[in-house]
C-alpha cells in the first residue's frame, strides 16, 4: 500500500517527533511510506479570510499528493481543512474540484487511517500503563468525528490508562492565530482544561493536533505544572517493536 | 429610570480583558455555563426525533425567507382582518417614531415592556424616555439591568452576568431602605414582583416582542417563563408588538415544530411556561384585552441580508444555544462584544447591523471550534458565516497590514519549496535562538502574543522533512 505522509507545517517545523512516530506506525502497519516535498494545507490563510492564498496552497497540496494511493495526516484540523473546506475553494473550476475531492476521499487523519485502513501490531511489552487523559481537538471531533478511534488505538497499544475529562470536548483556546490575537482568553481556556486535568490527577495529556497541544504545553510549562503533553502517535509508536 | 445604551465603547479586546479580570462576572458565568449546557443536553437526549424536527424547521424557515414578502403581506392582511394594524419600518429611527406616535395618540404616560431584542436594536427605551414616557421593563432580568442602567449580556438571560449578591445590593438601593441582608432568591423575586404588579396595573401601553409571526392567522407568538409578557400585553388599552421581518412563518400548524426546538435549545425546557398567541385587539365576546393592537415590523438591513451570503443567519430563532456553548462567550460574557447580539450569532449579525469596519476585533474572537454550529437548532453554519466576514474583511483590505503581509509571506514561502525548507529550517533555529537569548523575543510581534501566558516551545532546530531526507540518505549509503 503506497501511502504519502503529509506531516503538516506545524509538525514539520515545530515537532518532527510526531512525523517520525507517524512514519513508524505506518511502516509497522505494512505501508510503503513516502514523504514528498511539502508545506502547508492553507488553513491559516483560509481561517483569516485569505481564500486566494488558501486556494493556492490547496492546489499545491493536490499536485504534490495526487499520485499517491493514500494520504495520511497526523492532525484533525489540517485533515478537516482539506476534506471539509478544501473543495469549496475550487467552486470556480468543476474539473479541479472533482480531482481535489477524489484526493481528499483517499486522505485520512492518522487515527482514522489506522482504524479503517491499516493497523499496526502493538508488540512492545509494557509493564504498567501510564495514567493519562485525552483532549478532543475541535476540528477533528466535529468535522471528522474523531473521538473513538484514538482511544481504541491507545487501549489496544496497552500504553496508557485513560481517565476521561469532563471537558474533553471543550475548546482548549488555541484556534490558530486566535491564540496570539486574544492570548488572555486563549490562556483562560487552557487553564480550564488544566484545572480538570489536575482534578483528575493525570500527569499526561494526549491529543491528536500539535497546534492545540503546543498551546496547552506552553501554558502548562509557564505554570510549572508536572503534566506531560503527547501526540497519540508518539504514545502508540512507543509500543511498536524495534521503533526508535 | 434610564437605560444606558452604548455607554463608552472600548473595543472587544480591552473589554474582554476587563471581563476576564472581573471576579463577579466570572462567578456568574461559571454558574450559568453548566446549567444551560447540561439542561439542553438532557432535553435533547430525551427527544430522539430532534434531528428530524431540526430538518423540518430549517426547510420551513428557508421556504418562508424565499417567499418573505408574500408571507409578510399575508400576515398584514390577517392582522388587519382581526382588527389590528401593521406598521412598516425600514430603520430603527422610523420604528421608534411609529411607537412614539402611537403612545402620544393614546395619551399614554406609563409604559410596560416585555423582553424584546428588537427594541434593544432600536434603543427604544432611550427614545421613549427622551419623550418623557415612564418605561418599566417587566422581564425579571430586564428589570434588573434597567435598574443597573446596563444592557442585556445574553439574548434570553439578560442579567446572566450578575451574581445574586449584586442583585441584592441593587434591590436594596431601589426597593426599601431597611431590608435584611442575605435574603433568599424567592424573597428577591417577591420584591420585584410587587413593583412589577403596580406597573402592570397602571400601564397605558404595553410593548412586547414576538418570537414568531404567523402569516395565515395574523398572530404574534410570545414565549416567556414569567408570564410578564401576558400581563404587559393584556392589561393596558394599547398593545404594541415589535418584531423583525424575518420572524414570519407561513402557518399556525408550523409553529409546534419551532416551539419544540426553541425551549429545549434555550433552557432545556420541553416547552416554556407561557406560550401566547396574540391575534388582534379585544373582540366580542372577550372580557379583557387591549383596545388597540399594533405590530411594528422592522427591517433594519434584513432585506439586504436576505440577498447576501449571510441569509442563513435570518433563520435564527434567538434561543441562545450558540452563546451558551461558545468557549469565548463563556470566558468573557456578553458585554465584551459591545453589541445587542453577543456570542456567535452576534459575531455574524453585528458586522451586518453596525458595519464590518468596527467589528474586526469581534470577528477575530472565534477559535473556529464549530460547537455553535453543531448546537444551533436552525442549522445556521455560524462558524462559516464568521469566516465569511473575515473573507470579506480580507477582500476589502480591512484587516491589519501586518496580518495581510504575514499571510502573504506565508503563502509565498509555502509555494516555493526551497524557500520553505530554508525558511522553516531557519525558524526552527530562530526558536532555538529565542530560547537561548530571550531579549530577542521583544522584536517578534507574533511571539509577544504567544508569550502572554505561555512558555516558548523547545524546537529541535531542523524540520521533519530535513531530518527525514538525511535519514534516507544515510540508509541509502549504508
Amino acid at each position: 500500500m503506497k501511502v504519502a505522509l503529509f506531516s503538516t507545517c506545524i509538525v514539520d517545523t515545530l515537532k518532527p517527533e510526531i512525523g517520525f512516530a507517524t512514519l513508524t506506525l505506518l511502516e509497522a502497519a505494512g505501508c510503503e511510506v513516502s514523504v514528498p516535498t511539502q508545506s502547508c494545507c492553507g488553513q491559516a490563510n483560509f481561517n483569516n479570510g485569505d481564500t486566494k492564498g488558501a486556494r493556492a496552497l490547496a492546489l499545491q497540496w493536490l499536485k504534490v499528493f495526487e499520485a499517491y494511493e493514500y494520504v495520511v495526516i497526523p492532525s484533525g484540523s489540517c485533515a478537516a481543512m482539506l476534506k471539509i473546506h478544501g473543495p469549496s475553494l475550487f467552486s470556480d473550476d468543476e474539473a479541479l474540484q472533482l480531482r481535489f475531492k477524489a484526493l481528499t476521499q483517499r486522505s485520512y487523519e492518522l487515527s482514522a487511517f489506522l482504524s479503517e485502513i491499516a493497523c499496526p501490531v502493538f508488540e512492545q511489552e509494557i509493564s504498567t500503563a501510564t495514567p493519562a487523559s485525552y483532549h478532543d481537538s475541535c476540528s477533528g471531533l466535529r468535522d471528522l468525528y474523531i473521538k473513538a478511534q484514538p482511544r481504541a488505538l491507545l487501549a489496544a497499544s496497552n500504553t496508557v490508562e485513560l481517565t476521561e475529562l469532563s471537558n474533553a470536548e471543550a475548546c482548549c483556546g488555541f484556534g490558530g492565530t486566535f491564540c496570539v490575537k486574544h492570548p488572555e482568553i486563549s490562556c483562560r481556556l487552557a487553564d480550564d482544561k488544566i484545572a480538570t486535568l489536575e482534578a483528575a490527577d493525570t500527569r499526561m495529556l494526549i491529543g491528536g493536533d500539535w497546534g492545540c497541544l503546543m498551546h496547552l504545553k506552553g501554558r502548562i510549562d509557564a505554570l510549572n505544572k508536572p503534566i506531560d503533553v503527547k501526540h497519540f502517535s508518539e504514545v502508540l509508536a512507543s509500543a511498536i517493536k524495534g521503533a526508535h | 429610570m434610564s437605560t444606558a445604551m452604548n455607554s463608552q465603547k472600548v473595543g472587544f479586546r480591552p473589554a474582554s480583558q476587563t471581563a476576564l479580570n472581573n471576579p463577579d462576572l466570572q462567578q456568574a458565568l461559571a454558574r450559568a455555563r453548566g446549567g444551560f449546557v447540561d439542561k439542553r443536553q438532557i432535553a435533547i437526549e430525551a427527544l430522539p426525533e430532534f434531528e428530524a424536527i431540526k430538518a423540518r424547521a430549517k426547510a420551513i424557515k428557508d421556504h418562508s425567507l424565499d417567499h418573505l414578502s408574500d408571507y409578510l403581506i399575508e400576515f398584514e392582511e390577517n392582522v388587519t382582518a382581526s382588527g389590528g394594524q401593521v406598521h412598516w419600518a425600514q430603520t430603527t429611527e422610523q420604528a421608534n417614531e411609529i411607537i412614539l406616535n402611537i403612545c402620544n395618540e393614546a395619551k399614554a404616560r406609563k409604559i410596560t415592556k416585555g423582553k424584546s431584542m428588537i427594541s434593544e436594536e432600536m434603543q427604544l427605551n432611550a427614545a421613549l424616555e427622551q419623550a418623557d414616557f415612564e418605561v418599566m421593563e417587566t422581564d425579571l432580568g430586564e428589570y434588573i439591568i434597567q435598574l443597573a442602567k446596563e444592557t442585556p449580556s445574553h439574548i434570553i438571560a439578560p442579567a446572566v452576568h450578575k451574581t445574586k449578591a449584586q442583585i441584592e445590593t441593587l434591590f436594596d438601593q431601589f426597593h426599601a431602605a431597611d431590608l435584611p441582608s442575605n435574603r433568599s432568591r424567592e424573597a428577591l423575586v417577591s420584591e420585584a414582583r410587587l413593583r412589577l404588579r403596580e406597573a402592570f396595573l397602571s400601564a397605558d401601553v404595553g410593548i412586547t416582542g414576538a418570537n414568531f409571526l404567523v402569516a395565515n392567522t395574523g398572530s404574534t407568538v410570545l414565549v416567556t417563563n414569567e408570564g410578564n409578557g401576558d400581563l404587559t400585553a393584556s392589561i393596558p388599552d394599547v398593545h404594541i408588538v415589535t418584531a423583525s421581518i424575518d420572524k414570519v412563518i407561513p402557518k399556525l400548524s408550523d409553529l409546534p415544530t419551532f416551539l419544540r426546538l426553541l425551549g429545549r435549545s434555550a433552557t432545556g425546557q420541553e416547552i416554556t411556561t407561557y406560550t401566547t398567541l396574540f391575534t388582534g385587539p379585544k373582540q366580542a365576546p372577550d372580557e379583557a384585552g387591549p383596545k388597540a393592537f399594533h405590530v411594528v415590523l422592522l427591517d433594519n438591513g434584513r432585506s439586504e441580508i436576505l440577498h447576501s451570503e449571510f441569509k442563513a443567519a435570518l433563520r435564527c430563532i434567538r434561543c441562545g444555544a450558540c452563546m451558551n456553548h461558545c468557549a469565548v462567550y463563556g470566558t468573557v460574557g456578553g458585554h465584551a462584544y459591545e453589541s445587542v447580539y453577543p456570542g456567535p450569532i452576534g459575531q455574524v449579525m453585528t458586522p451586518l447591523l453596525n458595519g464590518l469596519e468596527g467589528s474586526l476585533d469581534t470577528i477575530s474572537a472565534c477559535t473556529m471550534n464549530g460547537h455553535c454550529s453543531v448546537v444551533c437548532p436552525m442549522s445556521i453554519p455560524l462558524t462559516d458565516l464568521i469566516r465569511q466576514h473575515r473573507i470579506n474583511a480580507f477582500t476589502q483590505n480591512k484587516n491589519s497590514l501586518i496580518e495581510r503581509k504575514g499571510l502573504g509571506a506565508w503563502q509565498w514561502l509555502s509555494l516555493h519549496p526551497r524557500a520553505y525548507c530554508l525558511g522553516t529550517a531557519l525558524s526552527g533555529r530562530a526558536v532555538k535562538m529565542l530560547n537561548a537569548w530571550p531579549f530577542l523575543q521583544r522584536f517578534t510581534p507574533m511571539l509577544r502574543g504567544w508569550k502572554t501566558g505561555r512558555a516558548l516551545m523547545r524546537a529541535q532546530g531542523t524540520t521533519f522533512q530535513a531530518q527525514y531526507k538525511k535519514r534516507r540518505q544515510h540508509e541509502d549509503t549504508t
